[in-house]
């Protein structure tokens, strides 16, 4: 008999259910496989009802971030392997309203990630004719990591305090604001500092940590709301000793 | 049936579709403009394009110099008038890029570095390490934040393109959260949707490539160009097919058989050398050293695996450092996928399948034949790829052309009247196919994932790197009886909240139409020309075969295939030379 392992799966259909559940599938075991190949031989060969988001398989898409045994991960970069010999539990991201099995709503972070202005903003832009702007690898450096986040949710659900207050900006969105005000092209720091000091903004992590651990692309966005906490006091300090400005 | 409206639909939301949004807010900001996506635009899959994009920018470069690579690399199947408004446009798209904040690798002075690519006699390919697809596609994505013009529905899938009056006026979509079937209207549309990898078993193509784009145009009337023409990526790793970027032979990686022989030297791409020169060896074009694979694997002298046959990339003697900066994500991927690490163990490929050059038929401001109705990216044929694209030159061309469709389309808008009034009729049409055909059928015995795999062993048997007549016209019948066996499908899941079971069938339904696209135009071009390559036609025929396929719909549903010109402005059909 080939090896197999049981993969339990939280079930939720709006239509059918009004409270989530979990259903188990007896899948075969096959080294090479991640999570995502079980839930997708489950729906090719057991059941086509089960929904899950997925597309690039090479963890840059960001599409299917789901809990496994209740860590969130990219469901393509994790491998069975791993988990064995099971039982496998996949279940849908912590703290965002669920649409149906395991798929989330993400409508909240696309509006915070609108929020920090995650583009360069200059007082004066330049015409392409007149060339690139100049940045040298170390000024790259600075800001690099924190633009390697694909947004794929991960760190939302592993932090605690956008569990308990979901206004928080959140990790990627914070992240994504340092990648920006550490671009040496970039003016819009003042810009996005109000956004980001209002209640919902920096000031409520309490430096857990735990996004920084589960970021599949090292981004650190625990990193990332320290350094603006730090950068954001300073400024506001001088704002008190230099009321004409700090610009 | 509601009907939403706008002035200019963007049907995609990677690259192309992004840039030709933009291109509308910016040149015409009074049009209301959307982007309609099955996918948030972020997941698109320009985010999986790795190497980088083409230039010219340097001083020893020139326009001329990227033409001639872009139309020799294409064997001359390229139209010229195209090539040449890319290459002169390429520049200050790539600076556009760069001044919307993509973080490319530089120089040490601050100046955007290039490397070399595959088929290139100088060094233009700009790049943000080895993760620029993922990079000029988040840069895109969060400049059109700034813009309120642009409207998006993320995670709307199109079904249908809605035709009257002659012009194409708008589509009807479903909203994956509710189900909901919607007619959106609009003035001009302009399908970014990408390619159709997944046609075939074994490709680098993301799962949400199913050819949307061409099968709603050749469906609403609009032909299909050069569908023949298929890369193969010779470096894709065996089982999932994720792809080693070419950047790792521009570096200085080496392709070995089993012997651990530099195999290339035998197949007229040049004398090895330690390291890379241009045009020459590892840094020949894709169809070449993929064809290579397949000769090499004739003679008995490739690898075998549990996933089929394979050769090494050798890039251990380029060393820790420039791997880790240059060629991070190889590293990560080896590790993650194959357990391998490359600075210290040589890595397995295998030709895979990476991209179509044809697509949807558009004139050089990506307009279609059909009013009203543009295309850009992948899912189009402009053509500046011809019968092979250079590695470096996608990545552009969505900029370029996604752009000036975006211009092209936001001007037909502007002189357009309001949307016919027949068109709620055809989308409450095309609700009734939705109900009866998917979510309210009984009966049916076929499973999807029975007809994919058929389908796929019939493409890769039939149009893989070297077809025949024969097999090709008996894939022909094939792909017609899985269309009717389709008619038999039976689904799981009836519910309307996120049936990703009805789009995988509708995408399903898409592949074989794309499909035999592809195999009757393989069919019908009795020639071998850079991708396409006919092991009973050996030679390129340029009497007969300089010319661009075209595939029509026919009323029983069967593929047409009809030629049309390609446009010679200074580079008269050629020889091509590598290694020399």
């Amino acid at each position: 008999m080939p090896p197999t392992v049981a993969l339990t799966v939280t079930r939720y259909r709006p239509e059918r259910e009004s409270e989530p559940t979990r259903q188990t599938y007896e899948i075969p075991y096959r080294k090479d496989w991640v999570v995502l190949d079980a839930l997708n031989h489950v729906k090719d060969n057991l059941d086509g009802s089960l929904s899950f988001r997925w597309s690039c398989r090479m963890g840059v898409c960001g599409s299917c971030g789901m809990k496994v045994n209740g860590t969130p991960k990219l469901t393509c970069a994790t491998f069975l392997s791993d988990y064995m010999p099971g039982p496998i539990r996949v279940e849908p991201l912590d703290y965002f309203p669920v649409v149906r099995d395991l798929v989330v709503d993400l409508t909240d972070f696309m509006r915070k990630l609108k929020q920090v202005k995650p583009w360069i903003i200059r007082k004066e832009e330049k015409a392409p004719a007149e060339g690139e702007y100049l940045q040298t690898p170390d000024q790259l450096d600075t800001y690099k990591q924190f633009s390697m986040c694909i947004n794929c949710m991960l760190c939302y659900s592993a932090c605690p305090i956008y569990g308990l207050e979901p206004s928080f900006i959140g990790p990627a969105a914070i992240a994504l604001a340092q990648r920006y005000n550490m671009d040496s092209r970039d003016e819009g720091k003042a810009e996005r500092l109000k956004i980001l000091s209002e209640h919902d903004g920096i000031w409520q992590c309490t430096f857990v940590g735990e996004c920084t651990k589960v970021c599949p692309k090292h981004v650190d966005p625990a990193g990332a709301i320290q350094q603006y906490k730090l950068t954001s006091a300073t400024d506001w300090v001088k704002s008190l000793l230099l009321p004409w400005g700090t610009r | 049936m509601d009907l939403c409206t706008c002035d200019v639909l963007v049907v995609g939301g990677g690259g192309a579709g992004l840039r030709a949004a933009i291109a509308v807010a910016e040149t015409h900001p009074k049009l209301r403009v959307a982007v309609i996506s099955k996918v948030y635009p972020m997941r698109s899959h320009t985010v999986s394009a790795e190497g980088g994009a083409a230039a010219a920018i340097k001083a020893e470069d020139s326009l001329d110099a990227h033409a001639y690579d872009t139309i020799s690399g294409g064997d001359w199947l390229s139209d010229q008038d195209a090539v040449e408004a890319f290459v002169r446009e390429a520049p200050e798209e790539m600076l556009r890029l760069e001044h919307w904040g993509c973080p490319w690798t530089r120089e040490p002075d601050g100046h955007i570095a290039v490397r070399p690519f595959g088929g290139m006699k100088i060094e233009r390919t700009w790049f943000a390490a080895d993760k620029t697809g993922f990079h000029l596609l988040h840069t895109l994505f969060q400049t059109t934040l700034k813009y309120d013009a642009i409207q998006r529905y993320d995670e709307w899938f199109v079904t249908k393109l809605l035709v009257e009056d002659g012009r194409c006026q708008g589509v009807v979509a479903i909203e994956l959260t509710t189900g909901n079937i919607q007619a959106i209207t609009a003035k001009a549309l302009i399908l970014c949707t990408g390619g159709c990898g997944k046609v075939f078993p074994f490709t680098t193509n993301a799962n949400i490539k199913n050819g949307d784009g061409m099968a709603l145009a050749y469906r609403a009337g609009a032909p299909l160009k050069d569908m023949e023409f298929v890369q193969y990526h010779p470096t894709g790793l065996p089982f999932t097919g994720i792809l080693i970027t070419e950047a790792a032979r521009s570096e200085g990686g080496w392709l070995l058989n089993k012997d651990g022989y530099r195999y290339l030297q035998d197949y007229d791409l040049g004398k090895p050398t330690p390291k890379p020169v241009l045009r020459s060896m590892e840094l020949g074009p894709r169809d070449r050293l993929s064809q290579c694979f397949v000769k090499e694997q004739e003679k008995g002298r490739t690898l075998e695996g549990p996933y089929g046959h394979y050769v090494h990339l050798d890039i251990r003697h380029l060393g820790e450092k420039l791997i880790d900066t240059k060629l991070p994500f190889v590293r990560e991927l080896c590790l993650k996928y194959v357990g391998i690490d490359p600075v210290k163990e040589m890595i397995p490929v295998r030709p895979v399948v990476h991209y179509m050059m044809g697509g949807i038929h558009t004139d050089i401001h990506g307009a279609t034949p059909l009013p009203g109705l543009y295309a850009a990216g992948e899912a189009a044929c402009v053509s500046i790829n011809g019968a092979n694209r250079l590695g470096s030159n996608s990545l552009t061309e969505i900029l370029v052309f996604g752009a000036r469709a975006g211009q092209a389309a936001a001007g037909f808008a502007a002189e357009q009247p309001g949307a016919s009034p027949a068109l709620a009729a055809q989308a409450q049409d095309e609700y009734r196919r939705l109900e009866e055909s998917f979510l309210r059928k009984s009966g049916g015995k076929e499973r999807i994932a029975t007809l994919r795999a058929d389908m796929h062993q019939i493409m890769e048997e039939s149009a893989g790197i070297y077809r025949t007549e024969l097999v090709l016209k008996e894939a022909a019948g094939k792909l017609k009886r899985l269309q009717e066996r389709f008619q038999d499908l039976s689904l799981d899941d009836n519910s309307y909240t996120f049936n990703t079971e009805l789009t995988a069938a509708l995408e399903l339904s898409y592949m074989l139409d794309v499909g035999q696209s592809i195999i009757q135009s393989a069919l019908e071009r009795r020639e071998s020309r850079g991708s396409h390559q006919r092991a009973d036609y050996p030679q390129r025929d340029d009497e007969r075969f300089l010319a661009h396929s075209l595939a029509y719909r026919a009323a029983d549903g069967a593929p047409r295939i009809e030629y049309g010109p390609v446009t010679i402005t200074r580079w008269p059909p050629g020889k091509r030379v590598y290694g020399r």
